[in-house]
């Protein structure tokens, strides 16, 4: 075989050894992506800075939750997709057992049991990390068989993907089981699974609406009701999204001003440097202020779904997709309902809002989407 | 291998994934437009209403109060003042156990049990939260020391000073200018809510009552910001309150406080008006009570104990207190029997000590059982003949009786600014038929003629009365203001409107000189040798005009708890005086009732006098300002 027959067979090769394999190359993180979060984590803190009262501790304690998610999205970027691949079965056993603990030992408030006090470990939440090793589960799940998906393999990964969201839903967390039980969606949906399933599906779940009614706890089932009609009980559960909605619409086109927003400012914005920071953003930097925000969101998921789209194996095109439109699942639920379009349920706005576990989680995501994007090989299997 | 393996083929997998993620990213893109549209539709078109409901968030308006105006007496002696009251107040939001604080509070101020009861009772009708409400008022100096040293302790205690309502003349002048009290609820509904949205006092009684609208002047208003806890960040601007107008009566201080001296201990009344003017010289209701606990909210108990007392020192009797007039009516009747051609001049009595209407009827008996002999009107007056006038009563009937009384201003309040002023009861014989159902019979025109039976007077009424024969039948209504300061919103001084109602026609006689014998009459009551009030009118370096009156007291119910020694004293006749001075040139008109005095003479008319001399004889008399603040 001499040197031109190389180069038909294998096209790309010679820029793939000609490479300049720099200090770069090694971290394994994508330049693009990686300036878009880093992009998104500045514009975020910005708007934190305001929302948080102008607590300069507090914009000192997201920092640190910053540096401490993005050294792990370098660990994991650094990690070759191959060794998740063989991991996931056995790190979606240890999870499924974490979240049994939680329930029989968990510590939480507010009626809710979600984190789990291990001795000699720091509080964590399991199902944070449920939301990446359910879609690595199911990705892995289907690496080896043949897609489009058959209706038993269909059902099966339903099964796997119904136990956690469950275990979950129980805690009660509405929003994290939501997410999770989006992930393993779009994992089935990417894979390629035959659309006359997918609309036997929605009609299925349509019917069961009314059951998943009579399961939901009265505080998830008064949330439904407050969003239906928020002005029933404005100075209850209507409260939260009466004012942010007011102040996303007091905002206007150019907004209040930066640390100007008087419905942030003057408290009367709940949760405004969490679930509700978005109401904070439009407030002060009006509609211009949100597009760009959602114009850094759309590159980041395109930048997502192109590497999902580049990836080399099933493994990876499935889970670097799916993470990918869960973290839009993100932006679209917290605005939808902060804005009011969604019922209130605990999701927050990716990388912005206040809340270690949650930026965590997320870049340790896109970590993993860098890793499958920085690990391809030479050959297209 | 027999079953048929599925293969993956990796090329065609790859492309279906790639077809997806085109969709999804289409999809993605669709739903951002949709959230975009819903901001949109937020920020945009729904722009101006969301703002509006922002502002009114954080905007609140705040009421500032205006201040009350003063009153002042026809000297220019402040009757009502505003004074910053240290008040101690609790915001409730900040404190954390109100029972522990205000327990605590106890034990460096007195914070008695009434004022709990007050400050639990203001917490439940207060306004705003973040509105201190207060717990004790007119703190001293020692106790705003004690509480100050220790405010690190107490979150939510604090120390302000609200102006309040004072009165320094106190029991003196409660009846005649009443008193501010808290509003109730049933208050505001009557007045321009927004007006009084920072007034937390409104006049309850008296000029304070009459004058509300002009005493309160205009709330002003500022604009603040506020957080969502109600607490106030900044004033963003300030239209400042106009403050009331000041009052001046025609309430003569020291005459007032020399009638009250006069009265001494007695129950009864002194009104005197100034024939010249109308003005209300002189209104004393004894006894009285200090207005200022009414001022912060009186306790029940306080309260009851006053309601409840014997004497009934919340009665006005000088406005509301109805009194038979007896003998005082019969200058208004004799004047009446002249001018109705009843009787003439000369017309005269035999007076054996008792008259009867028919032979062999009921003894209707002079005062004096051997009788006065033969009497003219003159000394019917003079000497308060009753046979004299149960004649004249007999011959006129009730009709024309009723008229000239009414004439007088008897059964109608003309009175211009006291609200509590009652109109008393005139008799009439309709009044008779259709409440009682009997007849006018002859012998009440005769029980009318000496002023007792159905007749009841106010003392207010009886002065009047006495100063339209003063003023040779002109008509003034009385009235306490003389003057007020400021103008109203179109620029016009005040002017005090006599309404329709209390319009009263001069009385015209049809000789004019009827009025100078009437007045020579009522001399002689005091400066004649029989004049039943001789002793009264004797030394005065000016003339009075007077009559006595004593009227019997009747309906006292038997009540077993009455000891028998105030059981007598309260059988005794009231004491009543009317007169005015000096006679060629009247300057004041007085009428005087002493409850259960004894005589009109010895009762009444000695306390006449005594208000008399105050007034007429104040710079030579030895009566000095001085000595009136000392007490005679």
């Amino acid at each position: 075989m001499n040197v031109q027959d190389f180069q038909r067979t294998m096209p790309g090769a010679q820029a793939y050894f000609s490479r300049n394999r720099s200090w770069w190359s090694h971290t394994h993180l994508d330049a693009i992506m990686l300036l878009l979060l880093l992009t998104l984590a500045g514009y975020g803190l910005f708007v934190f800075y305001s929302a948080s009262g102008q607590s300069m501790a507090a914009v000192q304690r997201q920092l640190i939750r910053y540096g401490v998610a993005f050294g792990v999205m370098l660990l994991i970027a650094c990690t070759p997709p191959r060794l998740f691949r063989r991991w996931a079965p056995w790190l979606f056993g240890i999870g499924l057992i974490t979240l049994v603990a939680v329930i029989l030992v968990g510590v939480g408030a507010k009626g809710a049991q979600r984190w789990l006090q291990l001795p000699g470990l720091p509080r964590f939440q399991p199902s944070e990390l449920m939301k990446l090793i359910v879609p690595m589960t199911l990705a892995w799940y289907f690496a080896e068989k043949p897609l489009p998906p058959s209706l038993w393999h269909a059902f099966k990964v339903l099964v796997i993907l119904l136990i956690p969201t469950l275990l979950i839903a129980k805690q009660p967390d509405l929003g994290t089981s939501l997410l999770i039980a989006a992930s393993g969606i779009f994992v089935l949906l990417l894979s390629g699974i035959l659309w006359r399933y997918v609309l036997a599906a929605a009609a299925l779940a349509g019917a069961c609406v009314p059951l998943v009614w009579m399961l939901m706890r009265d505080y998830q089932k008064q949330r439904v009701l407050t969003f239906l009609d928020p002005e029933s009980d404005p100075l209850g559960s209507g409260w939260n999204i009466i004012q942010s909605k007011t102040a996303i619409g007091s905002g206007g086109i150019h907004g209040k001003g930066w640390l100007n927003g008087t419905q942030s400012q003057l408290d009367f914005l709940p949760e405004s440097h969490t679930d509700f920071i978005i109401a904070v953003l439009a407030e002060e930097l009006g509609l211009v202020g949100v597009l760009v925000l959602l114009a850094i969101y759309l590159c980041i998921i395109a930048r997502g779904l192109y590497i999902a789209s580049q990836a080399q194996d099933t493994f990876g095109r499935l889970l670097a997709g799916s993470i990918t439109l869960t973290f839009f699942v993100y932006v679209f639920v917290n605005i939808g309902m902060v804005s009011g379009i969604l019922p209130v349920v605990g999701v927050p706005l990716p990388l912005v809002s206040y809340g270690g576990t949650s930026i965590v989680t997320l870049l340790a995501g896109f970590g993993l989407i860098m890793s499958i994007h920085s690990h391809r090989t030479m050959v297209t299997r | 291998m027999r079953k048929p393996v599925a293969l993956k083929d990796h090329q065609r997998e790859r492309r279906a994934f790639q077809f997806r993620a085109l969709l999804a990213f289409g999809l993605v893109v669709l739903m951002m437009a949709a959230l975009i549209s819903r901001l949109g539709y937020l920020q945009v078109s729904e722009h101006e209403r969301y703002r509006s409901l922002s502002d009114r968030n954080r905007i609140q308006l705040q009421a500032v109060p205006p201040n009350r105006g003063l009153i002042y007496d026809t000297n220019g002696v402040l009757l009502a003042e505003n004074r910053p009251s240290p008040n101690l107040s609790l915001v409730k939001e900040r404190v954390s156990d109100l029972d522990t604080t205000i327990a605590e509070l106890a034990t460096m101020v007195s914070i008695t049990e009434r004022d709990i009861e007050g400050f639990q009772r203001r917490l439940k009708q207060r306004r705003r939260p973040f509105e201190a409400v207060p717990l004790r008022f007119r703190l001293t100096e020692q106790e705003i020391a004690r509480v100050a040293v220790n405010f690190h302790r107490l979150p939510g205690v604090q120390i302000d000073a609200e102006l309040i309502r004072h009165y320094p003349e106190g029991t003196s002048l409660v009846h005649a200018i009443g008193y501010v009290g808290r509003i109730n609820e049933r208050e505001l509904k009557q007045v321009d809510e927004l007006d009084y949205s920072g007034t937390n006092h409104i006049g309850k009684l008296g000029v304070e009552k009459f004058y509300e609208a002009q005493l309160h002047g205009t709330v002003g208003v500022q604009q603040v910001e506020a957080n969502a806890r109600g607490q106030v960040l900044q004033v963003l601007s300030r239209q400042n309150p106009i403050p009331g107008r000041d009052l001046t009566l025609y309430l003569d201080l020291q005459l007032q406080r020399a009638a009250e001296q006069a009265l001494g201990d007695r129950r009864g009344a002194v009104v005197a008006l100034d024939p010249n003017t109308g003005g209300i010289l002189a209104l004393v209701s004894t006894p009285g009570y200090d207005p200022n606990p009414f001022v912060t909210g009186i306790s029940s108990r306080d309260y009851k104990g006053l309601q409840q007392h014997e004497d009934l020192p919340l009665f006005n009797r000088a406005l509301r207190g109805r009194y038979p007039p007896a003998s005082t009516i019969k200058p208004v009747i004799g004047l009446a029997a002249i001018d109705s051609g009843t009787i003439g001049l000369g017309h005269k009595v035999w007076d054996p000590g008792w008259y009867q209407l028919t032979q062999g009827g009921r003894f209707y008996r002079d005062w004096k059982r051997q009788g006065h002999g033969r009497v003219n009107l003159r000394d019917a007056i003079v000497e308060s003949c009753d046979v004299f006038f149960y004649d004249v009563g007999n011959r006129m009937g009730v009709d024309p009786m009723s008229d000239y009384l009414g004439r007088f201003g008897f059964g109608k309040v003309t009175s211009l600014d006291l609200p509590e002023a009652h109109a008393a009861f005139l008799p009439s014989k309709e009044w008779k038929k259709a409440a009682r159902n009997r007849s006018w019979y002859p012998g009440d025109s005769l029980n009318l003629s000496i002023g007792q039976g159905f007749l009841v007077t106010t003392p207010i009424q009886l002065a009047t009365a006495t100063m339209v024969i003063a003023n040779r039948g002109k008509w003034i209504n009385p009235r306490m203001l003389k003057s007020m300061s400021g103008q109203d919103d179109e620029g016009l001084e005040f002017h005090l409107e006599v309404p329709e109602r209390k319009q009263m026609d001069q009385v015209e006689l049809t000789r004019d000189s009827y009025w100078d014998y009437m007045t020579r009459s009522m001399e002689m009551v005091m400066h004649g040798k029989k004049g039943t009030a001789r002793r009264s009118g004797a030394g005065s370096s000016y003339r009075i005009a007077g009559k006595t009156g004593t009227a019997q007291v009747l309906g006292i119910k038997q009540d077993e708890k009455y000891d028998a020694e105030k059981l007598a004293e309260r059988h005794r006749d009231h004491g009543l005086f009317i007169g005015f001075a000096p006679i060629k040139d009247p300057q004041i008109v007085i009428a005087v009732v002493v409850e259960n005095g004894g005589g009109g003479s010895s009762a009444a008319a000695p306390v006449g006098r005594k208000v008399l001399d105050n007034y007429l004889l104040r710079d030579t008399s030895s009566l000095s300002v001085a000595s009136v603040k000392g007490g005679v």
